[in-house]
């Protein structure tokens, strides 16, 4: 199963086909990666962050980051009532201003996938669905692949999978890596089709950026269409360094390799502020051929609030307050 | 030679397409009045020249006068010189405490003021307002509480117990960062009890002239701050003066070296910091992203206009391509333009003889056969503008390699090993800094004791800090500013 998977087409001829053939093999490709200055990869994103989005360039910034947004519940507390409400919320996010753009994607549980799926019929919403035992990810191999298979069967269009991060800490890349071409495989229909892969590295537990430029590069070369910062579900979520670091790592994997992968930061980006300055980090790594939902996706729930406060500032002028937007 | 050809452009200017940035002016009317012609200050009070000659200002950025100044004449710089020497003995006898509470308000004054400080140098200077505003004003403000720090435990500083000032104290501040060097001259004379006139550079005279109402609002006492306006021979007849003890210059090495056989043979306390040409040097294990982001910081922070700039890029030749490659690519997203526009990263260059000076040195860099790289970018109508440049296939040789050119302009060559480095870096009559790039700790240290330069950043390049001593080996100068090796430029030690 040790092979380069989906993505072999491009990584074929890029000579990193046989990365992955051996344990050693991958680790030392993985540790041969340029090293990561910490000082250095937070000043730059925080210089990035500094950049002032004005009129034009914030109304198309707002609607490009609502575009974006994979609109997300995962609790436990979750209900079909729930989730039919947040499908509504996505379909028609500002109700008073009907040019207001769809979210690009609804993200819940593999249970409520099919109530997702129903709820956002008729429209190009994505249905979304967390698997793997997300967002531990510890279950034994063939538990996550049902549970993948299972959100596939019930109509998922995309699947964001947790990596086993106690393999990957203790060394074991290649079992990280195997369970990614799993996974992938698992998310293939019988049309012959697949769910598109998102792969969650949970960069909270990982801790170190030179951490983060491994596992990017080996979810990529194990075939992910999308690499994902974290579930939520931990302390310390999506940061603009670690987000900047996994925009480079996808830059330099398309150089080589001739594969584009999207990148997803999840968690803890609640306001326009925080997207604009994860659309400046996307504008100035990677421009144009990222800036668009099929290739860059925030993992929020109360985002979606504050960029349609913004958003009827700039047209109407007035800052209307919270109970001008729906809660859901 | 590069493997690759480096004269083609990179595949796409990664920004500008979708996302283009409107534009985010910071006011101009922020920067307060700027009256129409000024005097100097001097005793307290804002005086008229006792000459006539006026010099301009202008903006750099759109060659619109700002105001006129009093060109200081050897008369002017000796009323100053009698203010401060008048002044001197009150202060110098006050207790440290009361020195530091003076330094603390300015300091305070200028967090206070720092919007409108930050826009007036952009307009002066020509520099973006990002880095007026995150670098210069902070740093400015960091110096004098830093220096206010110290007044009142210079018994404890090294330099035995109740050190004594040298008393007035003439300094001559270069356009690069004309209110940071301001605040590096002055703080430190003022913590150990000296009093000043300073003379700040002929195209930057507004905030050294701003600075001097914050002391006034301050309430300084009379004559502790002196600032007297003009070109090179009011900065001649300021260290010439026979009451000046102690003279402080930062600018070129030609200046420096005049103003060092003008001071010798009298018992007036020097200090120097000069000109660089520093190599900025990425070995293969560097972290290269952010080893390119400080080559960019290194060479056009401040349009290149840095004594202690990363000018001279050294790379190891088995990265050479990859790196390139990447700077290129980093290069195409810098924004030129308007300096009060807060998205830019590359303003004006500070003015027509300094654009005049690097055209000339780049154009020598093309006669002598090095290939030369600029990103695709438009440059504004009016003002002075310069390309981000890059040069290649540069050897030792070449003026480019040698010469400070100050302004935006890289300079690369290649070493093979450690010792190649070292020697390649060493190879210039300068050494005010130096950049090391690798993961491995030991080849900084080892790097760190063979490079003959007073600043050695490792894995970053110009950050400052006002507790870190500053200044030069060999032709970039002798002194140190900054942190407490500072205090002895000013102390009778």
């Amino acid at each position: 199963m040790s092979t380069v998977a989906a993505n072999a087409p491009g990584v074929a001829g890029s000579g990193l086909q046989d990365v992955a053939a051996s344990e050693a093999s991958l680790r030392r490709f993985l540790h041969g990666l340029p090293g990561v200055d910490q000082v250095g990869l937070e000043a730059r994103a925080a210089t990035l962050g500094t950049r002032s989005i004005k009129t034009t360039a914030k109304a198309y910034a707002i609607d490009l980051a609502i575009s974006m947004i994979d609109l997300t519940t995962l609790e436990g507390a979750d209900t079909v009532g729930k989730v039919r409400a947040l499908c509504a919320k996505g379909r028609t996010p500002d109700p008073t201003d009907p040019t207001t753009p769809r979210v690009a994607a609804i993200c819940v549980y593999p249970d409520m996938v099919a109530t997702a799926k129903d709820a956002l019929r008729g429209t190009d919403i994505q249905v979304a669905s967390v698997a793997t035992a997300f967002p531990a990810g510890r279950a034994a191999l063939p538990v996550k692949l049902a549970d993948t298979a299972d959100a596939v069967a019930a109509g998922a269009d995309e699947i964001d999978m947790v990596i086993d991060r106690g393999a990957f800490l203790s060394g074991r890349y290649l079992d990280v890596f195997n369970e990614i071409v799993a996974v992938k495989e698992a998310c293939k229909r019988p049309d012959g089709t697949s769910a598109h892969l998102k792969v969650i590295f949970e960069t909270g537990e990982l801790q170190t950026y030179d951490n983060v430029r491994r596992v990017s590069w080996l979810a990529m070369l194990a075939g992910a269409d999308f690499i994902k910062t974290s579930t939520g579900k931990v302390a310390v979520n999506a940061t603009p360094p670690v987000t900047l670091l996994m925009l480079e790592a996808v830059r330099d994997f398309r150089a080589q390799t001739g594969v584009q992968v999207g990148v997803k930061p999840a968690g803890g980006i609640k306001t326009t502020k925080d997207a604009m300055k994860y659309l400046v980090m996307v504008n100035e790594t990677l421009g144009d051929d990222w800036l668009t939902p099929h290739w860059f996706r925030f993992g929020a729930s109360s985002l979606l609030n504050d960029l349609l406060m913004q958003r009827q500032k700039l047209t109407t002028g007035r800052y209307s307050g919270p109970d001008y937007v729906t809660v859901d | 030679m590069a493997k690759k050809k480096n004269t083609e452009e990179p595949a796409a200017q990664p920004t500008g397409g979708l996302f283009a940035y409107a534009p985010a002016p910071e006011s101009p009317a922020a920067a307060g009045d700027i009256a129409t012609s000024y005097g100097h200050f001097i005793g307290g009070e804002f005086v008229d020249s006792s000459g006539s000659e006026a010099l301009k200002t202008v903006n750099p950025a759109t060659e619109q006068v700002l105001a006129e100044f009093a060109q200081g004449t050897d008369e002017d710089v000796d009323r100053a010189v009698a203010a401060a020497r008048k002044a001197f003995a009150d202060w110098s006898a006050l207790p440290g405490s009361e020195r530091a509470k003076y330094l603390f308000r300015i300091a305070r004054i200028i967090q206070e003021r720092s919007r409108e400080l930050a826009v007036l140098e952009s307009i002066d200077n020509g520099k973006p307002i990002r880095e007026t505003r995150d670098v210069d004003l902070p740093l400015v403000a960091a110096h004098f509480f830093y220096y206010a720090g110290w007044a009142d435990k210079l018994d404890y500083a090294g330099f035995g117990a109740s050190p004594k000032p040298l008393g007035v104290a003439g300094q001559v501040i270069p356009w690069n960062f004309p209110l940071l060097m301001l605040a590096w001259k002055i703080a430190p004379a003022l913590a150990t009890g000296n009093t000043v006139v300073l003379k700040p550079a002929e195209t930057t005279p507004l905030t050294a002239l701003r600075f001097a109402e914050i002391c006034r609002q301050a309430g300084l006492p009379k004559g502790v701050v002196n600032i007297v306006t003009g070109d090179g021979r009011t900065g001649a007849a300021l260290t010439a003066h026979p009451d000046v003890n102690k003279v402080a210059f930062t600018g070129s090495t030609p200046v420096g070296r005049a103003i060092a056989k003008q001071l010798a043979g009298t018992r007036k306390k020097l200090s120097l910091e000069l000109g660089g040409k520093a190599a900025n040097i990425v070995f293969d294990d560097a972290p290269i992203d952010q080893a390119v982001e400080g080559i960019v910081n290194g060479i056009f922070f401040n349009q290149g206009h840095v004594c202690c700039a990363g000018s001279r890029l050294l790379v190891q030749e088995s990265i050479q391509d990859e790196l390139l490659d990447a700077l290129k690519r980093r290069m195409a997203t810098l924004r030129v333009g308007d300096p009060l526009d807060k998205n830019t990263d590359i303003g004006a260059i500070n003015s027509a003889e300094q654009l005049a000076r690097i055209t000339a040195l780049t154009d020598a860099g093309e006669a002598e056969g090095a290939e030369r790289w600029s990103p695709a970018c438009e440059l504004p109508g009016t003002g002075f503008w310069f390309k981000p440049t890059l040069f290649t296939g540069v050897s030792q040789a070449h003026r480019i390699a040698q010469e400070e050119i100050f302004g935006p302009v890289l300079s690369v060559l290649t070493f093979r090993t450690p010792a190649e480095a070292v020697e390649k870096a060493n190879n210039t009559p300068y050494g005010l800094s130096a950049g090391i790039w690798t993961e491995k700790g030991s080849r900084i240290l080892w790097m760190a004791n063979k490079l003959k330069a007073g600043v050695v950043w490792a894995n970053t390049f110009n950050k400052f800090d006002p507790t870190s001593p500053f200044g030069g080996y060999k032709e970039s100068g002798y002194g140190r500013e900054g942190g407490r090796h500072g205090l002895e430029a000013y102390l009778d030690v």
